[in-house]
């Protein structure tokens, strides 16, 4: 047993101590490295190291939460017995009941070992490539504001007085940049990125060109007429989407009253072209783990099939409240924070048309490429959204016009419903989770503009 | 602040930190409590309690800076951080300045949380339940959270400044949906402030029934309009508006970017004369007010909007050093494992000499956005949005309907030129702006102002 397994263990050990009745905990470990990267220098190098630990206590059917970064005896102590009094404080229910350990298969492929084996010279030198690549793809390319490189590997321990034990361990990289080009009226920006498990799976070369060739298609842009319309959504923007989706599944808002999807499943939401599901074991999606953040088995979830809503996502509470099982869907951000419903991996299933063919399909259309205010600009419990959009017009089945400063509106059951067809060839995006997705066809969404 | 750091580690720690080269050093030493818990479905749920500790060692040299952290205060894990951000430097070994302690008053905090018992934390947030269901049948689902904070901060640097800060915060927030037969519509209201619990001594409960009556009155809501209309903003949170507007704009890593829309325009009239506008981190106990910033600066009041003139950007050390300007106490960060970067404390409009009423009344048709879900910007287009949570038709002068699902979209330059009225109704609201990855608490406000022209999308084309 690791030193991080034996930390939970003890942590366990002292919540029973401390009047629980049953305890989990969940232990960390990370370290990791950011590069940012801006003029052909370096700005900032950082090196990061953070562990902490979460305990969740059961008092009968109430349940505490405490966490800290004092992996010491005394500090796991300390946490242990904050979580039981945390516990004394909650209000009982009778569905909130620890996990029961169900078999974990191992998930291998989740970490590359050329996060290891890379310098911080080496990964800042990735970083300058993408700054590099940006400037020399197009000479209205003025500057990168940043580039931005990522990379971590995390040590996650679990263990419950029910019995569940398990520890795995990952690594994740990233690096994305924000280019600059110079428009007739003023600046536009673009933004690249790439995901990998290490810096040996990233292309700064794409990522850079990606970045100059989103802030170059915006010069130009002007508004367009407010109309309804057929509306293409470019990988970067469906991910979104399918993330506000995929939180609304949650079986948590679900019950609760707080989702769109409330009281729909078996209903045929959406047409043949669209397929989505969950998979929490894709060794390339970075959600991807053998168990969940309460200790389950990561598995698969068919969420929207043959157009029918066929499954919510659930972890042990929703589950009880169903008498059900958890498709062990618990996410945590971390030790700080106590497990709840999320997707893991999202994926809407690539459809048979091009993107040439997807936009013939639209005719006289919009091609969405960026959205902004999705925080503030949906409802997710009604689904009514209202964005911010920029991308570009589509004539005659093609590419036209640059677009800006427009909004697209709607409600997310009805932009199902309006989902034409999806492209032949999905892009993986850290956008709305973690969602891989091909472009998708919205046969008429509200476009807000002049 | 010496009971995070003794000064002689933070000694040895910034010597080890320039042992080789470097211009300058900083250790910030952090201790962070933090308290939570709502009510969902009328139970007291997700009670929690957080303990983290741990320091973050910069170096700076020529244009990079060198940045390692930790978990916890060990002497010897301060040093290990120190030479981690330093392993990458060639340089000769500096020697820091002595250190020489600068006292700071922290904000006044009359009731510390934690000294609150959490049985009475829960009583008042199943006092925020009742009080929003007893705005009417119609109210479905109530959830409430409460949530305090405590950041001990210590900041040692290689100019020999030894200070700190003990910051208090406390909020609460309410959410509620309203249902009438098909009909679903969520009203959401916030209270915070850099204070203790003394800040729910008065009628927390308010905010309940303000969230219940914003969701009960959107059941009436038609669909929002869509195209370019004159708009009136609410108070108070409606100053998110130039938040995202200006404020990000102003920021100095924006500028010296070239990636704010506001390069070049300092001194030149970028609003009405009717405009003036202010970042102050020193507004009494106000959420976004802090005695000094995260690298030990002390926070300030910056006019930032004179009679319409642009007058000044908005600095952290780093960005200051480079204008050869002070900083103007903005360098924040959200904790001991990030950076400072130049951010804004409480932003806002001051009180102008309209009232809501006179700017409605002259409008044919226009759209009054009482209130935002929030918003976002980008600095170097100047393109921003806004999701606007409580909004309603004007017509013929006069506020008619309610409208669900609205956004204001436009470009930062032409809206805030286009600010042709501002509401002597002046309040601040409570904020949490992420940028870069961090979050910070900080304030909006405003009276009441109307923008000439800006494009609301709806889906009534």
């Amino acid at each position: 047993m690791s030193d991080l397994s034996a930390t939970a263990g003890r942590a366990v050990e002292a919540a029973l101590a401390a009047g629980a009745g049953a305890a989990e905990a969940y232990a960390s470990r990370e370290g990791g490295r950011e590069v940012r990267v801006h003029g052909g220098e370096v700005e900032s190098l950082t090196a990061a190291t953070q562990s902490g630990i979460g305990v969740r206590a059961w008092i009968d059917g109430r349940v505490g939460y405490a966490y800290g970064t004092d992996l010491s005896a005394t500090g796991v102590t300390a946490i242990a017995a904050r979580a039981a009094e945390a516990a004394a404080v909650a209000d009982e229910d009778e569905f909130a009941a620890p996990p029961q350990p169900a078999p974990v298969e191992a998930l291998l492929g989740l970490s590359d070992p050329s996060v290891e084996v890379w310098t911080t010279a080496e990964a800042a030198q990735l970083a300058l490539r993408v700054e590099r690549t940006a400037l020399a793809s197009d000479p209205r390319v003025v500057a990168v504001e940043q580039v931005v490189y990522a990379d971590s590997s995390e040590r996650v321990a679990i263990a419950s007085s029910t019995g569940l034990a398990g520890e795995y361990e990952s690594s994740d990289c990233f690096a994305y940049l924000q280019a600059l080009a110079e428009g007739e009226d003023g600046r536009e920006t673009g933004l690249g990125f790439g995901l990998a498990r290490g810096p040996g799976g990233l292309e700064p070369e794409a990522i850079g060109a990606e970045g100059a060739a989103r802030a170059t298609a915006m010069i130009g842009a002007s508004k367009p007429a407010s109309r309804s319309c057929p509306v293409v959504l470019d990988p970067t923007v469906a991910a979104s989407f399918a993330g506000l989706i995929g939180g609304a599944l949650s079986a948590g808002a679900v019950q609760r009253g707080r989702s769109p999807f409330a009281g729909r499943l078996g209903e045929e939401l959406a047409g043949e072209a669209l397929a989505l599901r969950d998979d929490g074991r894709d060794p390339a999606g970075p959600a991807s783990a053998p168990f969940d953040g309460e200790g389950l088995p990561r598995r698969r979830t068919d969420l929207i099939e043959g157009g029918r809503l066929r499954s919510f996502l659930y972890d042990t509470y929703t589950a009880n409240r169903e008498g059900v099982a958890s498709t062990g869907s618990a996410a945590r951000q971390g030790y700080r924070s106590l497990p709840s419903v999320s997707t893991s991996n999202l994926v809407v299933a690539p459809g048979a048309l091009s993107f040439e063919e997807l936009l013939a399909a639209a005719g006289e259309g919009v091609l969405v490429t960026d959205v902004a205010g999705l925080h503030s600009g949906v409802n997710p419990v009604t689904g009514v959204f209202s964005v911010g959009a920029s991308g570009r017009a589509i004539r005659a089945g093609a590419l036209a016009e640059p677009l800006r400063e427009f909004t697209i509106a709607g409600d997310l059951i009805s932009m199902l419903g309006a989902v034409q067809a999806a492209g032949a060839e999905a892009r993986r995006v850290p956008f709305g989770g973690s969602v891989s997705t091909p472009p998708l066809l919205i046969g008429e969404l509200a476009v807000s503009g002049s | 602040m010496s009971e995070l750091i003794d000064p002689a580690v933070a000694e040895r720690t910034l010597a080890r930190a320039l042992a080789n080269g470097g211009r300058f050093a900083e250790v910030f030493a952090e201790r962070r409590h933090g308290f939570s818990m709502s009510i969902d479905e009328s139970r007291i749920e997700a009670v929690q309690s957080g303990a983290e500790e741990g320091a973050g060692v910069r170096v700076v040299d020529g244009g990079t800076t060198y940045f390692a952290h930790v978990d916890g205060l060990d002497p010897d894990d301060l040093e290990r951080a120190a030479g981690e951000a330093a392993a990458a430097l060639r340089g000769g070994r500096r020697q820091p300045r002595a250190l020489e302690a600068v006292a700071v008053a922290p904000l006044p905090i009359e009731q510390p949380p934690e000294e609150v018992s959490a049985q009475r934390k829960a009583t008042l947030l199943r006092e925020l339940d009742e009080r929003a269901r007893g705005q009417g049948k119609e109210i479905a689902q109530f959830t409430s959270s409460y949530a305090e904070a405590r950041r001990q901060i210590a900041v040692a640097n290689s100019d020999g400044l030894l200070t700190g800060d003990d910051r208090t915060r406390t909020r609460i927030g309410a959410q509620a949906v309203a249902r009438r037969g098909d009909a679903v519509e969520t009203g959401a209201e916030t209270l915070g402030a850099h204070r203790g619990f003394e800040l729910l001594e008065d009628d927390p409960g308010q905010i309940a029934e303000q969230a219940a009556r914003k969701a009960l009155t959107l059941l009436d809501a038609g669909p929002a309009p869509s195209g370019s209309m004159p708009v009136v903003v609410g108070g108070g949170f409606g100053g998110v508006l130039f938040h995202e507007m200006t404020g990000h704009g102003l920021e100095a890593d924006h500028i010296q970017k070239g990636a704010s829309v506001y390069v070049g325009k300092l001194g030149e009239q970028v609003a009405q004369p009717l405009l003036n506008a202010y970042d102050d981190g020193r507004l009494p106990n106000e959420w976004g007010s802090d005695a000094i910033d995260d690298e030990g600066a002390p926070t300030q009041k910056t006019q930032v909007i004179e009679d319409g003139r642009l007058t000044a950007y908005l600095y952290d050390r780093l960005t200051a050093e480079r204008d050869g300007v002070a900083s103007t106490g903005n360098g924040r960060r959200e904790s001991f494992r990030h950076l400072p970067i130049p951010r804004m404390t409480n932003t806002y409009i001051a009180p102008g000499e309209s009232t809501p009423e006179a700017m409605i009344a002259e409008l044919e048709k226009g759209f009054y956005a009482v209130s935002f879900g929030g918003g976002q910007v980008d600095p170097a287009t100047g393109d921003f949005v806004f999701g606007v949570s409580e909004g309603y038709l004007i017509e013929g002068g006069r506020v008619t309907r309610p409208c669900r699902g609205a956004t204001l979209i436009g470009n930062c330059l032409e809206a805030l030129m286009a600010i042709d009225a501002v509401g002597d109704d002046f309040f601040m609201k409570t904020g949490i702006c992420g940028k870069g990855g961090q979050k910070a608490p900080v304030g909006t406000g405003q009276g009441h102002v109307r923008v000439g022209a800006m494009t609301v999308g709806g889906t009534e084309l």
